[in-house]
């Protein structure tokens, strides 16, 4: 049975955890909100950017010439996976869920035999990937000192995934991230950015837009080419975007769990703390009392 | 053309125009042109520079752009730039903070291929500065 001490002294440790963490599903949620706006301003450049990626791709439609990183190699032999992960953890199963939908991946590539490559980006997903593929890590990128992901950082992951595409490192590129459907659910999501993955236009508007007789400037070819690098670019941003604002909806689920947990640890053990303050003093009144009788 | 121009000026991190105008000025990587209502369908790249909107109330508003590209379709013009904000957060003395990095670069070239693209880069901005300078001087915001 711990003493009266203990028990005080384990009450004032578990209500000093749940202020940590409530402080921190307060900030999550303040940041969470920041993100979550971040994420849905960055949607019409990445809305429009796929409109017109598809009606110009259209086309290259069944015809050779298409640039690689429309068209791909050809072949699909070597296989690049982007993980982007958050750069710290107290965030439940975000970083790990996103971690193990590759690991996944990786696995059942290598089990068909073609060979992987991966390219971590945050911290906390290459320290679960390094235990189990710790030869497979080509890079990792880390956002450590940044405090708000900008289009520059998904810029500067763009550009060295394309140098190692030109260098023939890769032939298909595969980006891993937890697309934001709600606070309580993120949903962990492979894209595929190389080759492009272009979106068809349906219905009425893919009639109307083929219709229009188009004028290009300079040429359509060189239109194309400076699109597709600046796609992945987008793709990237908007998949780091989401995964900002993954992470602190699950940061502040996790945090809001560990509070209430904490709560109810306080409850149970500020009753048993009652229960035996209140047996001292009966013990103390029984022995007074015993002892006045005895007199 | 009573309706108008659609035009709509999109950055990677946000919305930065939506609006019916009269006409809008973009600077094309083979020149400026000019886009009122109901122009052909037509595409091009963007360089450095400053668009131009005019308002249906004939007040001329100023962005600048870097980098992307322009679509003019039935709809309307869609601006999708790497970087676009309105003239008042556009930042003179960053500019000049840039133009010097970017002669340095050109000071540092070693292969033709570096020089020439360090060059242009020189030249864009320069040109940039003169412009921003002659906005300066003839717009009131």
């Amino acid at each position: 049975m711990p003493s009266l001490k203990d028990l005080k002294n384990r009450i004032d440790s578990v209500k000093s955890t749940q202020k940590i963490t409530k402080a921190m599903q307060m900030v999550a949620a303040a940041k969470l909100r920041r993100a979550q706006d971040a994420a849905v301003a960055a949607r019409p450049y990445a809305e429009r950017m796929g409109k017109v990626l598809a009606s110009l791709a259209s086309v290259y439609e069944g015809q050779s010439g298409a640039p690689v990183l429309l068209a791909g190699t050809g072949k699909d032999q070597v296989h690049l996976l982007i993980v982007a992960t958050g750069e710290r953890g107290l965030a439940g199963g975000f970083n790990s869920s996103i971690a193990r939908l590759a690991r996944d991946h990786a696995a059942k590539l290598l089990s068909q035999g073609k060979t992987v490559k991966i390219l971590t980006v945050g911290r906390k997903g290459n320290d679960i990937l390094k235990r189990q593929y710790p030869n497979l890590i080509i890079d990792t990128i880390s956002f450590r000192e940044i405090k708000t992901i900008g289009f520059a950082q998904a810029a500067l992951i763009s550009e060295k995934v394309q140098a190692l595409f030109a260098a023939g490192e890769f032939d298909v590129a595969t980006l891993f991230f937890a697309k934001f459907n709600s606070v309580v659910s993120q949903v962990p999501t492979a894209l595929q950015i190389i080759p492009a993955r272009i979106e068809k236009i349906e219905g009425e508007g893919a009639a109307a837009t083929s219709t229009v007789p188009y004028e290009y400037e300079p040429s359509e070819e060189a239109i194309v080419e400076d699109l597709l690098p600046r796609n992945i670019s987008v793709q990237i941003f908007r998949a780091l975007l989401e995964n900002g604002a993954s992470f602190y909806g699950a940061q502040m689920s996790a945090m809001d769990n560990a509070t209430r947990n904490a709560g109810e640890m306080i409850g149970k053990l500020q009753l048993s703390y009652n229960r035996q303050r209140q047996a001292q003093i009966t013990k103390e009144l029984i022995e007074i009392i015993s002892g006045a009788e005895a007199l | 053309m009573a309706e108008g121009l659609k035009i709509e000026i999109v950055s990677p991190e946000r919305l930065v125009l939506s609006e019916v105008v009269t006409s809008v000025t973009v600077p094309g990587s083979e020149g400026y042109f000019t886009v009122m209502a109901d122009h052909a369908p037509f595409m091009t790249t963007l360089r450095l520079g400053f668009i131009t909107v005019t308002g249906l109330d004939g007040k001329a508003h100023v962005y600048f752009v870097r980098g992307g590209f322009a679509d003019v379709s039935t709809e309307g013009l869609t601006i999708l730039a790497e970087e676009a904000s309105p003239f008042h957060e556009f930042d003179t003395g960053d500019l000049q903070a840039e133009i010097k990095a970017a002669e340095e670069e050109l000071a540092r070239a070693q292969t033709p291929d570096d020089k020439s693209y360090a060059q242009v880069l020189v030249s864009g901005l320069l040109n940039l500065a003169i412009e921003a300078g002659q906005i300066n001087g003839t717009h009131i915001h």
